[in-house]
């Protein structure tokens, strides 16, 4: 048992750290308000090879780990949640179906271009009706000739905007009772796909979030990712890394919270003293580190197991479910320690509360977590 | 052309600095590279850029410094010297060090062209060892230097000098200090932090090197670390100005004891 970080896990934190602080954290409110994706911000991280961290270099990745990718994500979302979650969607969302399922050919047309930042990684799945219930799929996939015809539409997709290809899931057929589903590589300059980027959400505005009209798209065999029908496997296996990524943004959301709260806590005099002196307040403090820590050591065990090679389903859904939930708690309580400069955008508090509510819904609702793990302990 | 670079881990510079029995606790303190040698890492490696060459990075410190001359591998310096004097306990001053720096070098045959360092530390602000360095080198040295250019072997500097500055020619060999404004130290990119662990690192002792140990002995003793006194409110005079103006002196005179 070693709880300690290896040494480029601690230079990957310490660059991180300085990266988020330096060129991310500046700006970090305004977006918030003018809802601006911060293109640039990708473009220097692409500079320091980051934006393929966990995958071999041989597809241009970085070569790095999954505490690691689960670090960055946590620097990156302690300061500005939705550049975090931009990051985290590219990398386990973008690129990990392509380096799992891809074949080399797919892996070298479309990993390589991701991991060196040339374009941003998106993933299809979510639909109106559809989301972690995947019987739903109505976006359909149609064998014409050589090739298939998609039709359908989705929502919620992160990143589409900046992507110039994306994995996205239809029903190519039925298996008895269960819809078919295959995923599928499809260029975002397609005839018939347009990509709209309208939502206006409660938060994570400087994210870049999209719905997708697919009229009568043609893609050829080539864009088939893997196999025809493995679709439903391949996204459960893809967001079982998703939720790490997740989990390590709402470290990252509580962490920055926390540490404004702590900063403010000692700074604010009532009644004669700073209010961090005050039990009730030291209280509040003391539970939002506890949570804190527990999360994240959590986040770094699932993130362990997955770079072990071992099964990590149960342990991606706990921290991810977990973190979440201390996300919401700590922001909550990060604004209750500010009283109304809390409630007011400029203490940032507020912000970070609002970004936090996507950590319980994201790539699986709490409730869903609940369920698979549930079913993972045997119910 | 080749660059050494000697630098120190210090204290993060937003750690909070406890006491504990007279001494600075270093318990579960984060440490990073002396940020004016960081500076000095980064002048390097432009000068690399530039010209070719070799960076060689130089610390003297415990087992814990190793993260510093890795992360300065990371940003792009080939290979490391360690040098753990922990034998000498505390008999270790700006002397000494200067002293098992020249050591070092002499007997690591590490050739150098130019060597960079950071004009002082932000632990204990000595400013000396850069100087004394290049004494014992018998080299030439300019100090808190803002910009520097090297063709050929001739050394073209901007000297930082209380806010003005100072335009000096040398040649190679020569020793500089950086001073803040020199440079923006670059981020270490990720590929560099994968490749740093492989590069060649020597670890040496004291007993590796042919130094006296009487003779490299500190020659200064520390008497007391405390911390500096808690900031009081400030006293604001009132009444006609030239009053306030007596009382102004009056008070430096006897209470401040400054004039």
């Amino acid at each position: 048992m070693n709880f300690d970080l290896t040494q480029e896990q601690t230079m990957i934190r310490k660059l991180m750290r300085d990266f988020a602080e330096g060129e991310v954290a500046p700006g970090a409110d305004e977006r918030d308000r003018t809802k601006r994706f911060p293109k640039e911000i990708f473009d220097k991280m692409a500079e320091l090879n980051l934006m393929g961290l966990p995958f071999p270099e041989e597809y241009g990745g970085g070569g790095a780990d999954t505490i690691s990718f689960a670090i960055a994500v946590e620097e990156l979302s302690r300061v500005c949640a939705s550049t975090g979650i931009t990051y985290s969607a590219h990398i386990s969302l973008g690129c990990a179906p392509l380096y799992l399922f891809g074949t080399e050919e797919q892996k070298q047309k479309y990993l390589v271009p991701l991991c060196e930042g040339k374009t941003l990684g998106s993933f299809g799945l979510t639909e109106p009706n559809a989301g972690s219930d995947a019987g739903g799929t109505k976006t359909r996939a149609v064998k014409d000739g050589d090739g298939w015809v998609i039709n359908g539409s989705k929502c919620f997709i992160t990143n589409a905007s900046y992507a110039k290809f994306l994995a996205l899931t239809a029903a190519t057929g039925n298996m008895g009772n269960v819809r078919e589903i295959t995923a599928f590589i499809v260029p975002t300059d397609a005839p018939g796909f347009r990509v709209i980027d309208n939502y206006v959400k409660m938060g994570l505005h400087s994210s870049n979030t999209t719905e997708l009209i697919l009229e009568n798209v043609r893609v050829t065999d080539q864009e088939i990712l893997g196999e025809i029908g493995k679709g439903f496997r391949q996204f459960l296996i893809t967001l079982d890394g998703g939720r790490i990524g997740i989990g390590a943004m709402a470290v990252g959301i509580a962490q920055g919270a926390y540490e404004l709260a702590l900063k403010y806590a000692k700074e604010r005099v009532q009644f004669g003293q700073s209010i961090s002196k005050f039990q009730a307040i030291q209280h509040k403090l003391a539970d939002m580190h506890m949570q804190i820590e527990l999360a994240r050591t959590y986040v770094y065990k699932a993130a362990w197991l997955k770079d072990q090679g071992r099964k990590f389903t149960k342990e991606a859904s706990i921290c991810k479910l977990y973190a979440s939930e201390v996300a919401m708690n700590v922001c909550n309580q990060a604004v209750q320690i500010h009283g109304g400069w809390g409630y007011m955008h400029d203490y940032k508090v507020e912000r970070f509360f609002r970004d936090a509510k996507l950590t319980e819904i994201g790539e699986g609702t709490s409730e869903i977590q609940r369920n698979i793990i549930a079913r993972e302990i045997g119910c | 052309m080749n660059i050494l670079v000697c630098l120190k881990q210090t204290f993060d510079t937003e750690e909070r600095i406890t006491i504990e029995n007279g001494k600075i606790n270093e318990d579960g303190a984060e440490f990073v590279i002396n940020p004016y040698d960081e500076y000095a890492v980064e002048e390097a490696i432009k000068l690399k850029e530039q010209h070719g060459g070799e960076v060689t990075v130089i610390t003297i410190g415990p087992e814990r410094a190793e993260q510093a001359l890795r992360t300065a591998m990371a940003m792009g310096a080939d290979k490391g010297v360690i040098v753990d004097l922990e034998d000498l306990g505390d008999q270790v001053d700006e002397h000494t060090i200067a002293q098992v720096l020249a050591a070092t070098i002499r007997e690591e045959d590490l050739d150098f062209d130019i060597i960079l360092c950071g004009y002082m530390a932000v632990d204990d602000g000595s400013a000396q060892v850069g100087p004394r360095l290049a004494e014992l080198l018998e080299i030439p040295h300019i100090s808190t230097i803002t910009k520097l250019t090297v063709e050929g072997d001739k050394v073209s500097v901007e000297k930082d000098v209380e806010g003005d500055v100072e335009y000096i020619d040398a040649k190679l060999p020569i020793l500089v200090t950086a001073q803040q404004g020199l440079n923006d130290p670059r981020y270490p990119s990720l590929p560099g932090i994968m490749k740093a662990k492989k590069k060649p690192l020597t670890r040496l002792e004291l007993d590796d090197l042919d130094l006296d140990e009487e003779e490299i002995a500190a020659k200064t003793e520390i008497i007391e670390t405390f911390l500096p006194p808690k900031k009081e409110a400030g006293k604001i005079l009132t009444g006609d100005l030239a009053d306030q103006a007596k009382e102004l002196v009056q008070l430096l005179r006897s209470e401040a004891k400054v004039i």
